[in-house]
């Protein structure tokens, strides 16, 4: 079994792994509430990054509106807690099932009259758009004026994970336990048929069918795996953020977010996503913090906004990965670092 | 010998343009049978109507007893007949090996079990020491044996080989023609092929069809066929003298 799930790695590879696992786990222990909060978003991303890179990077499948499932997720576990005071596990079932469904759903109206590529991704941005226009008319679900869901002083004390109610650490180990359980997923998926399966049909759809490969219903697998995944998501971050509002949740930027990680990382990679969101997410808060410090020193003026400045950095960002490191910046460092073996020493085990 | 697959009357047009018209032939079960032509004549376009890639506009294609028209390529592939493409169709990105591990999970759901299903393909191919290179970086010679090797690993019952000896040595065709031969001998497999080789078309085939201009003009053993004038005139422009 763990030949089978880590035979790709090579004994620094391993090592390397083992060490940035139990960094996470002891992490609690020292860090500071900022720190622990930056890693807790980076661990998000870099969960929808792997569920999105589920999709683009195994089976050839562009998604731009992720948002949808993550949203989905979200909103019916909260919907459910704050107005039914249901628990999260139950809004998980609901939330997940819906978003699986609606994946389904837009992947039968696709493949079954052969929107392919770009037309599959714009396809799936309307879908997250005509969502976010739908929750914005829907009262039940509070509209533009938003979902809350109820916290207390003291539930932030607490450790409740039934509810998911508590303190800060609690949901960094959810995240971190959901990112890390993600990544064995996405190896068990990739060495199993429909790894191989989705690959094919990524490569060359024609000649996977020819070769047997139901390509319809593989593509279809991967984008439920995958909206499943988003969904999960949307409940952490539902319950981490307590506030939901459609034009936040369902918006294009946000779909985009999910994918910066995965490409920064490298699309099609195993730990691209994780890679790239712990490279990025850093990079992002060392910008805020370099802009604060130049308005402090007073070089840029208090009253110049720089709202967009994140953005531009990670537009720039994907745009120079794009160029220098198409492959992505995971691939580029197991390369220099020797993490990863190649295939043909492989088989000969460890 | 039983008919294994069964063509009776099949024709296809592309915007007005007949590119098979009216042609029927049978393959018995553990023939190799080859489907020659001058270029345009609809060798690809008859395989493409076997293999589902195109429907069929007129006639009926039964293999092993059943109506496969209209079925899907990975329908027919599950009916038991595995095909290459004259255009290499390698999955770039994917290793020898996973390429033809790919055909060997047809119907087999255990990775390992396909894995040494692929090998087994692969050393009759004789690539098993290229396995593990990327498929994008391998020679085209190289890309037509994987195509075989993973076609094979479907266990098909009828095996479609879409030129697969085209741009290859005249040693390398020899080899070919040894590993379809041995292919036949030890698991029965019926063959059909097109070539443009004549070579491996005359070593291999135990009967030819010959089309032109999408219709059927000959039929026979590679002998007949070859000392058929109406043969002759397609390939060189007249009756011999």
């Amino acid at each position: 079994m763990i030949d089978r799930l880590f035979g790709d790695l090579t004994r620094a590879g391993l090592a390397a792994l083992a060490a940035f696992v139990l960094l996470l786990l002891v992490l609690p222990g020292f860090a500071t509430g900022y720190i622990l909060s930056v890693t807790t978003i980076i661990l998000y991303l870099a969960f929808v990054g792997q569920a999105w890179n589920l999709m683009l990077g195994f089976a050839g499948l562009l998604s731009i509106g992720h948002a949808l499932f993550m949203g989905i997720g979200a909103y019916a576990s909260a919907y459910l807690f704050a107005r039914h005071g249901l628990p999260p596990i139950v809004g998980l079932i609901v939330g997940g099932g819906l978003a699986v469904a609606v994946g389904a759903a837009i992947s039968a109206l696709a493949f079954r009259f052969a929107i392919g590529g770009v037309y599959f991704a714009l396809l799936t941005i309307a879908f997250a758009e005509f969502t976010r226009i739908m929750v914005d008319h829907a009262r039940f679900l509070g509209g533009t004026e938003g979902l809350f869901l109820p916290v207390s002083a003291e539930s932030r004390q607490g450790f409740d994970l039934f509810h998911l109610r508590g303190r800060p650490e609690m949901f960094y180990y959810v995240i971190m336990l959901l990112c890390l359980g993600a990544h064995a997923l996405c190896r068990w998926l990739l060495t199993s048929r429909a790894g191989y399966y989705w690959r094919a049909v990524r490569d060359n759809p024609q000649a996977a069918e020819a070769l047997g490969v139901n390509i319809f219903r593989y593509r279809m697998y991967a984008v439920m795996v995958s909206s499943g995944m988003a969904a999960t998501a949307g409940v952490f971050y539902a319950f981490f953020y307590n506030n939901l509002f459609p034009e936040q949740i369902f918006s294009v930027e946000r779909s985009i977010e999910m994918t910066l990680a995965p490409i920064v990382g490298g699309v099609g990679t195993l730990f691209g996503p994780i890679f790239g969101a712990f490279v990025l997410t850093p990079l992002g808060e060392v910008l805020t913090w370099a802009i604060e410090w130049l308005q402090h020193e007073e070089i840029i003026g208090k009253q110049v906004k720089v709202d967009g400045v994140k953005l531009l950095f990670w537009g720039i960002a994907v745009a120079a990965i794009v160029l220098l490191q198409p492959r992505g910046l995971w691939p580029w460092a197991c390369k220099r670092l020797g993490l990863i073996r190649a295939p043909e020493d492989r088989e000969e085990g460890r | 010998m039983s008919t294994l697959l069964d063509v009776a009357g099949v024709g296809k047009s592309f915007k007005g343009l007949r590119a098979v018209h009216d042609v029927s032939f049978q393959v018995s079960e553990k023939e190799i049978f080859a489907l020659i032509g001058p270029n345009g004549a609809g060798k690809t376009t008859t395989f493409n109507l076997i293999a589902g890639a195109i429907r069929t506009d007129t006639g009926g294609i039964r293999f092993a007893g059943r109506d496969i028209v209209g079925l899907r390529p990975d329908q027919i592939c599950d009916a038991g007949i595995g095909r290459t493409f004259q255009i290499v169709m390698p999955f770039p990105d994917l290793t020898v090996l996973e390429n033809v591990m790919v055909g060997a999970l047809h119907g087999e759901t255990d990775v390992a079990a396909a894995r040494r299903r692929a090998l087994d393909c692969l050393a009759l191919l004789e690539l098993d020491t290229r396995r593990h290179v990327y498929a994008a970086n391998l020679t085209l010679p190289d890309r037509k044996r994987l195509e075989v090797a993973r076609a094979l690993a479907t266990r098909p019952r009828l095996l479609l080989l879409d030129e697969v000896m085209a741009g290859l040595r005249p040693t390398e065709t020899d080899r070919m023609v040894a590993i379809l031969k041995r292919l036949r001998a030890e698991t029965g497999l019926t063959i059909l092929l097109i070539e443009h080789v004549m070579r491996a078309v005359m070593a291999l085939s135990d009967r030819v069809l010959v089309l032109h201009h999408g219709e059927r003009i000959a039929e026979g053993t590679p002998e007949e066929v070859t000392a058929d004038p109406a043969v002759l005139e397609c390939y060189l422009g007249s009756a011999p003298v």
